[in-house]
C-alpha cells in the first residue's frame, strides 16, 4: 500500500511543539497532518519533564518517610522503615505517563488533527514518507513545521549500552542501582542524581567544568551545593571520565591522578543535541545554525513554508519555549501577524532545593552595561516556608531591576518548593512590572510569594521582615 | 527681513528642561529648513532638533552642557523676505528659565505660509512619537499590547510609551494607530499632516483588468525586447496621405501601419500569432490576424479587437480602429468586439514615453507597444542630419518563444515600418 495525503499543514514530531503546533493549526481550521515516530508527548512527556518529576516526587516521600523511622520529627515517629518497590513505583509513573499521553491523542483528535504514527523521512522540502505499520504513506503539506526535537549526547569514551545509560533509561530502571556515576553535572544529571540519592543510591557526581548548574550564578548554587555536602555526595569537579575498566569502576581524572569510581550503573547527562539526523533534513535545503536549523523571529526556515520550532532551533531547550513556538507558528500559517519575542522564558531546576529563575540575573545585567538595584529575600523569614520545613535549606527570592526607572530585569528563587514561584516571575518580566508593582501588589499571607514583594522592598532599602 | 525666535519644542518625556549637547550651527550660518540645528540630551535620549525655518542664525543662547527650558528660546534666526514672523520685542529673554510666551505677529504682508512659533500643538505630539528610545532599548510593553501591535503591523519601538518607565500602553497604541504612519512629517513644519485614507473597492472592469493582469504576470515569464525604428520616411508618408485623404477617411495614426507590418510580417513568423492552452499544453497558431487594440476607457483599460486585419487595407484598418475605440469609450463594445485577438498592440498614444514593457494579453505570445517619435542626431555619410525615431517595445511568453525568433521578427517588422513601400503594395 501506498498511499499519498496531500495537507496544508504537516507537523513532524508529536512533541510538546509539534503537538501543541498541530492542536493549534486545527482549531484554526488547517487541515493538519502530525507525523510521531514514537509515543505522543515528545521527550517531555515520554522520557523527559513528566516521568522524571513523578520519580522526584516518589525520590521525596521516600525520603521524608524514612526520616520519619528514624526520628520523631514533627512528632510523627514511624515503627518500621519504609521499604522501595521501585518497579511498582515505575508503574505508577507510567501511569501517569499513560493518562497525559492518551489526553494528548484525545485533544489532537479533538482539533481533527490526523495522526500518522511512523517514521517520517523527507525526500524533499514538502514531501515526505511515513513508515507505519500499514505500510508507506507519501504527504504532501503546503506548510511544514519541524518540531523533530533533540536527543542525549554520547561521550565517545562512554558509548550508551549496558551499565551505561542516557536519562531516558534511567527513567525507567526497575531496580535501585546501589551506586551510580552521574557523568555531568547540568540540570538533568543533578535532578535524576539527587533524586536516586533520595531513594538510597550512592551517587557520585563527575563534572568537567568547575562548578555545577553552569547556566546560574553561583549565589543561586550554593544551596544545591550546600544539600549535596550536607548529604555526602561526592561532586568531582574539573574532572573527565576516562573509561569503564573491567570490574565495575569508572576511571576519572582530575587533575590530581586518576581516581576510580566504583558503579552499577553511569548516568551519561552532558547536554542534548538537536535531532538533525536520520530524517531527510539533508534533502530540504534549509540553512543551518552551527548544530541547530537556523530561524528568524518567526520560526521560519532558509526554505519558504518551513518552520522550525523547540530543541531544533537551539537554546533554551525547554518544552514550554517550543510549546509556545509552535502555537505562534500555526497562528503565522493561517495568516496572523505574530512574532516570537517573551521578554523572558523561565526554568526551573528541580534539584533539592530548587532553583527557578526569569530574567537577567545580576552578572547578566551589569555585563549588558546596565546600571542595577538588587536584593535578596531569605526563606528563612517567610513563616509559611518554616512551616513547611522550608526556610532551613539556605533558599531566598531575589530581585534584579534597572537603577533608573526600576523595571524588574530578573527574578530568581531557590529553596524547596521555589518552582511554583515561576509564573508569578515570567507574568512579572512580561508586564514590565516596575519594583514598586512587585511592592505594591497585596500577596497572600502566609505563603511563599510573600518574599517576593519583601525582596522588591529590599531592593529599595526597606524590606519589612528583614 | 523678519526675526524668528525658535524655541526648543517639547520633546515628550515629561521633561522640563534638556541639555545641549551639541551645537550644529554657529552664528552667521545659513540654514535650511530641516537642517538640524543642535542636538540636545534628555535623560533618555540624545535628539537632534531641526530647523523649522531657512534663514541666517543670528544667536545661539546657552552653551554646550547648559540645560535649556523647554519652550525657552534657543535660537535666533534671520528670515528672508517679507511675510515672516516678526518678533516685536527686540530684548531676547535670558536663557536657563521658563519664558514667558514672547509676543508675536504677523509683519503687515502675510506669508501664504506661516512659520509656527506658538507652542507646539499637533506637530510636536507627531514628533513624541519618534523620540527614539536608547539605542538597542527593548521597548517594554505587555504581551498583550506586543500581540495587538504586531497584529496592526506596528514596531513598538516607534511608539511612545507614557506608562510606568516609558511602558507602551493600550491607549498609546491606539493613539499610534489611529495617527498612521509616523515620521513623515517635517518637525515645526506648519504644513497639516493629512491622515484620511480612501478604501476604493476594486470592482467591475477594473477587477477584471486586475484578475487579467495579475495571471498574466503570475503564470507568464515575459521577456521584453526594445529596437529603435527610424519612422522618417514612415512620417513622410503619413502626412502625405493624411494631407491628400478623402474626406470620408480618418486620419492616419501610426497604428494602422503597425497592424499592417505585423500582418506582412507573421506568416514568416507563426509562433507570434497565436494563443497558448497551458493547461492542454497546446499552442494554437492562427492564420488569421486578430490584432487586439489596448484602449484607455473612462473606466480602465480594454481591449477592441480589429478581427482579420490580414483582409483588410491600410484605410480600413485606420476607420475600424477609430470606430472600435469610439465604442470602447462609450462602453459599448460587445463581447465579439472585445474579443479573440491573437496579437495585441499596446499604444500610450501622444505621451509616448521612452520605452515601456507591454504586459502579454493572456493567452496570446506577443504583445507590441508603441511610444514616442522624437528627434534624433544621426551621422550618415559623415553628415549629422535628423531623423524621426521611435523605440518599438515588445514582450513574449518566454515559454513557447526565443529570444533569438522574437529579436527576428521583431527586426522583419523594424525593415517593414523603415520602407513604407513594401508597406503600401500588394
Amino acid at each position: 500500500m501506498n498511499e499519498t495525503i496531500k495537507t496544508k499543514v504537516l507537523v513532524v514530531g508529536g512533541g510538546p511543539g509539534g503537538y501543541v503546533a498541530a492542536i493549534r493549526a486545527g482549531q484554526l481550521g488547517l487541515d493538519t497532518v502530525l507525523v510521531e515516530a514514537d509515543r505522543l508527548g515528545g521527550t517531555c512527556l515520554i522520557r523527559g519533564c513528566i516521568p522524571s518529576k513523578a520519580l522526584i516526587h516518589v525520590a521525596s516521600k521516600f525520603e521524608e518517610l524514612s526520616r520519619h523511622a528514624s526520628d520523631d520529627a514533627l512528632g510523627i515517629r514511624l515503627s518500621e522503615a519504609p521499604v522501595l518497590n521501585l518497579a511498582e513505583s515505575q508503574r505508577w509513573k507510567s501511569g501517569v505517563v499513560d493518562k497525559l499521553n492518551v489526553g494528548v491523542g484525545s485533544l489532537l483528535r479533538k482539533a481533527k488533527v490526523r495522526t500518522l504514527q511512523g517514521w517520517a523521512t523527507f525526500l524533499d522540502a514538502k514531501t515526505c514518507s511515513v513508515k507505519t505499520a500499514n505500510g508507506d504513506i507519501t504527504v504532501q503539506a503546503e506548510h511544514v513545521i519541524l518540531a523533530n526535537g533533540s536527543v542525549p549526547v554520547e561521550l565517545p569514551n562512554l558509548p550508551f549500552g549496558g551499565a551505561v545509560m542516557s536519562s531516558t533509561e534511567v527513567l525507567s530502571l526497575q531496580e535501585l542501582p546501589k551506586q551510580l556515576v552521574v557523568v555531568g553535572a547540568g540540570y538533568i544529571g543533578l535532578e535524576l542524581g539527587i533524586a536516586f540519592a533520595r531513594l538510597g543510591s550512592r551517587v557520585t557526581f563527575v563534572e568537567a567544568g568547575p562548578r555545577i548548574l553552569p547556566l546560574y550564578d553561583t549565589q543561586m548554587t550554593k544551596p544545591v551545593e550546600q544539600w549535596l555536602k550536607k548529604h555526602g555526595i561526592a561532586v568531582h569537579l574539573n574532572a573527565r571520565a576516562k573509561g569503564l575498566s573491567e570490574s565495575s569502576v569508572l576511571t576519572v581524572e582530575n587533575g590530581s591522578g586518576p581516581l576510580d569510581i566504583p558503579y552499577d550503573k553511569i548516568l551519561v547527562t552532558v547536554g542534548r543535541a538537536p535531532s538533525t539526523n536520520g530524517w531527510g533534513l539533508e534533502n530540504m535545503a534549509v540553512d543551518m545554525n552551527g548544530r541547530w536549523v537556523k530561524i528568524d523571529d518567526q520560526c521560519r526556515t532558509s526554505m519558504r513554508n518551513v518552520w522550525a520550532i523547540g530543541d531544533l532551533v537551539g537554546e533554551p531547550m525547554l518544552a514550554h519555549k517550543a510549546s509556545a513556538q509552535g502555537e505562534m507558528v500555526a497562528e503565522i500559517i493561517a495568516g496572523h501577524r505574530r512574532s516570537f519575542d517573551p521578554v523572558a522564558i523561565a526554568a526551573v531546576c528541580f534539584t533539592e532545593p530548587e532553583i527557578v529563575g526569569a530574567g537577567l540575573s545580576p552578572d547578566e545585567a551589569k555585563a549588558a552595561g546596565i546600571e542595577i538595584k538588587v536584593a535578596t529575600f531569605p526563606f528563612a523569614a517567610n513563616g509559611r516556608s518554616l512551616t513547611m520545613e522550608a526556610g532551613v535549606d539556605g533558599g531566598f527570592v531575589r530581585v534584579t531591576a534597572r537603577a533608573d526607572n526600576h523595571l524588574v530585569l530578573g527574578l530568581h528563587a531557590v529553596g524547596a518548593h521555589a518552582s511554583e514561584l515561576s509564573g508569578e516571575f515570567a507574568l512579572a518580566l512580561e508586564m514590565g512590572a516596575r519594583i514598586e508593582d512587585l511592592a505594591g501588589t497585596i500577596h497572600v499571607h502566609p505563603t511563599m510569594s510573600e518574599a517576593l514583594p519583601e525582596a522588591a522592598l529590599a531592593t529599595l532599602g526597606r524590606a519589612i521582615h528583614a | 527681513m523678519g526675526q524668528y525666535a525658535f524655541k526648543l519644542p517639547d520633546i515628550g518625556e515629561g521633561i522640563a528642561e534638556a541639555e545641549i549637547a551639541c551645537w550644529r550651527v554657529a552664528v552667521g550660518d545659513l540654514v535650511e529648513e530641516d537642517q538640524p540645528l543642535v542636538d540636545v540630551l534628555t535623560e533618555k535620549a540624545a535628539v537632534e532638533i531641526p530647523s523649522p525655518v531657512t534663514g541666517r542664525v543670528i544667536q545661539l543662547n546657552g552653551q554646550e552642557g547648559d540645560k535649556v527650558a523647554i519652550g525657552s528660546i534657543v535660537v535666533l534666526i534671520e528670515v528672508e523676505g517679507a511675510g515672516s514672523v516678526v518678533q516685536q520685542s527686540s530684548e531676547i529673554p535670558k536663557v536657563e528659565q521658563p519664558l514667558p510666551e514672547p509676543v508675536l505677529t504677523l509683519s503687515p504682508a502675510p506669508t501664504t505660509r506661516p512659520v509656527q512659533t506658538s507652542a507646539p500643538s499637533s506637530a510636536s505630539a507627531a514628533f513624541v512619537a519618534t523620540v527614539p528610545r536608547a539605542a538597542g532599548e527593548k521597548p517594554i510593553a505587555t504581551p498583550a499590547v506586543r500581540r495587538r501591535a504586531q497584529e496592526l503591523g506596528i514596531l513598538l519601538s516607534y511608539v511612545h510609551g507614557t506608562g510606568e518607565a516609558g511602558r507602551i500602553t493600550h491607549e498609546d497604541l491606539d493613539k499610534f494607530a489611529s495617527r498612521g504612519a509616523v515620521g513623515s512629517a517635517p518637525l515645526s513644519s506648519a504644513r497639516k499632516q493629512r491622515e484620511a485614507v480612501h478604501d476604493i473597492k476594486i470592482i467591475g472592469l477594473r477587477r477584471k483588468i486586475a484578475e487579467a493582469m495579475q495571471r498574466s504576470k503570475q503564470r507568464i515569464p515575459h521577456f521584453a525586447y526594445v529596437e529603435e525604428i527610424d519612422v522618417t520616411a514612415l512620417e513622410d508618408v503619413r502626412a502625405q496621405l493624411n494631407a491628400t485623404r478623402r474626406s470620408d477617411r480618418p486620419k492616419l495614426t501610426l497604428l494602422p501601419f503597425l497592424v499592417e507590418a505585423l500582418v506582412k510580417a507573421l506568416p514568416d513568423f507563426p509562433a507570434m500569432n497565436a494563443r497558448f492552452d497551458d493547461e492542454a499544453g497546446v499552442v494554437h497558431r492562427y492564420e488569421p490576424v486578430h490584432v487586439g487594440i489596448a484602449t484607455q476607457t473612462p473606466n480602465g483599460l480594454v481591449v477592441p479587437v480589429v478581427r482579420h486585419a490580414e483582409s483588410r487595407d491600410l484605410w480600413d484598418t485606420a476607420t475600424e480602429i477609430s470606430r472600435l475605440a469610439e465604442t470602447a469609450r462609450a462602453g459599448k463594445g460587445t463581447r465579439d468586439e472585445l474579443s479573440g485577438s491573437t496579437i495585441t498592440i499596446s499604444s500610450l498614444g501622444p505621451i509616448g514615453g521612452i520605452m515601456t514593457t507591454p504586459v502579454i494579453n493572456a493567452p496570446e505570445v506577443s504583445i507590441i507597444g508603441v511610444n514616442k517619435i522624437f528627434d534624433k542626431l544621426v551621422l550618415r555619410d559623415g553628415q549629422v542630419i535628423v531623423r524621426r525615431c521611435m523605440n518599438l517595445s515588445s514582450s513574449f511568453d518566454h515559454r513557447v518563444i526565443d529570444g533569438w525568433d522574437a529579436a527576428n521578427f521583431i527586426q522583419r517588422v523594424r525593415t517593414l515600418l523603415e520602407n513604407p513601400a513594401s508597406l503600401l503594395v500588394g
